[in-house]
């Protein structure tokens, strides 16, 4: 049974936007796994007034390079006998798929539904991710 | 070797791979007899989703030249993507029939879907106002051959700056070269967009002076490049009235010219060469168009890996 306070063993995802969880759930595919798994929604924050909380149990190995294109403010704690044992840095994934669309109209990924949305990161310091096929940069929000 | 690859965007060619392709044309250049068989027995596709008859004609032209075939379509209601094929499914039955394809088409990322999509080489002829790379190697290659070098000269590029996919792409393919100075003229609003002014020329130190009028820069230039300026591109009917015929280039603009200046155009033009000019040996335009063809049978060579 997963406790909402606290994970025995797992992830702790934190600093989450609030109103983003759900989201982030479904990127992470969490709804396709088996693990349990606890969203908590406009939690008091000091630094942000309200924020999101994932608690994932038992679940360690995820792609979690999709949470620093998504958000690179959200920290990850890896719970070990209820104690955190290690932060992860989030880095920039130099490529993102299946995340985003195009928002370009002229794009050929405008008109064909079925290919696969890809971006690779350009410019790091820029945080620029530019769709492979037209080139235009991915505008966040 | 470019064996079996795709070329998508210019700069998908290292600076070698592309000196080595450069030098194969002008060797066709020099004896394009001794080419003519090459390709014996293969097949072109040209499948161009829009019309564009110049372009698909000098790929086709290429071929034959080098001894193969060629089939395709020239525009997309006579192709399944009027029945709503997409382009993966088009490039892999193609590719049952052809060794490889040319392919045109207003959606800009096309070809690389098709590229993606097929073992087969495919060569971008043109996605949108996205890139064009064959006419950015036509571009080196006419310089090239007729300066006797891709380094130290002076290029203007002119008219619209802004929207003109064939001169950024020229300006990131020769930012490349050793002390290449560009002079960029254009109106106010057409002038080249941010990106390229930042991440190409002054990321990468290059000189580079931007400039309203053609008439004061023609005799420090060894290149010009000129481009159409439309009138709807104007903000205002002043500058449009002040400045038109500062990108028209004339008999009298000529003459303040250097020597050995070389004139270039990617056609088709409308007015802004006159055509008093024409005779001048200095335009390069129409040479342009046949080292187009000549650099097409060079890109067909090496990605297809056939040699003489
Ligand atoms: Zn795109």
């Amino acid at each position: 049974m997963l406790n909402i306070d606290s994970v025995n063993k797992g992830l702790v995802i934190d600093h989450i936007q609030a109103g983003k969880a759900m989201q982030i759930y479904k990127y992470l595919n969490l709804d396709k796994m088996d693990c349990s798994v606890a969203i908590i929604k406009n939690a008091k924050s000091k630094k942000m007034g309200k924020k999101d909380i994932i608690k994932i149990e038992d679940k360690i190995n995820l792609d979690l390079d999709v949470l620093g294109f998504i958000d690179p403010n959200i920290t990850v704690n890896v719970i070990d006998n209820g104690e955190i044992i290690r932060k992860i840095n989030l880095e920039l994934p130099s490529a993102i798929e299946n995340i985003v669309k195009c928002k370009n109209p002229r794009c050929i990924t405008s008109i064909e539904q079925e290919i696969v949305n890809k971006f690779k990161l350009t410019d790091k310091e820029k945080k620029i991710y530019r769709c492979v096929y037209c080139d235009t940069a991915y505008e966040q929000n | 070797m470019l064996k079996g690859r795709s070329l998508i965007e210019p700069m998908d060619l290292s600076l070698e791979e592309l000196d080595e392709l450069l030098n194969l044309a002008g060797k066709i250049i020099e004896n394009p007899a001794a080419y003519a068989d090459v390709c014996k027995g293969k097949v072109l596709a040209t499948l161009f989703y829009e019309p564009s008859t110049r372009t698909r004609l000098s790929f086709e032209a290429a071929m034959l030249r080098l001894g193969g075939s060629v089939m395709g379509f020239s525009s997309a209601d006579s192709s399944s993507a009027a029945k709503g094929e997409s382009v993966a499914d088009t490039i892999r039955t193609i590719a049952c029939y052809a060794d490889i394809a040319a392919m045109r088409h207003p959606k800009e990322g096309a070809p690389m879907v098709a590229a993606m999509s097929t073992d087969m080489p495919v060569i971008n002829g043109g996605d949108g106002g996205h890139q064009h790379p064959t006419q950015t190697l036509t571009d080196l290659l006419t310089i090239r051959t007729l300066k006797g070098r891709l380094d130290n000269f002076t290029i203007g590029l002119c008219g619209d700056l802004k929207f003109g996919r064939t001169v950024h792409s020229l300006i990131k393919a020769l930012s490349r070269y050793e002390n290449i100075k560009f002079v960029l003229i254009s109106p106010e609003e057409l002038r080249i967009p941010d990106y390229i002014r930042e991440e190409i020329l002054i990321k990468n130190k290059i000189e580079f002076k931007e400039v309203e009028r053609l008439e004061n820069v023609m005799d420090e230039l060894d290149v010009l490049y000129m481009t159409r300026v439309q009138k709807e591109r104007f903000f205002n009917e002043a500058d449009y009235i002040r400045l038109k015929d500062s990108y028209i280039l004339d008999a009298e603009k000529m003459e303040n010219a250097k020597s050995d200046m070389i004139v270039l155009h990617p056609l088709p033009r409308v007015n802004e060469i006159s055509t008093e000019i024409d005779s001048d040996p200095r335009a390069a335009y129409f040479k342009q168009a046949k080292y187009g063809m000549f650099v097409r049978m060079a890109l067909i060579m090496e990605l297809l890996g056939v040699e003489i």
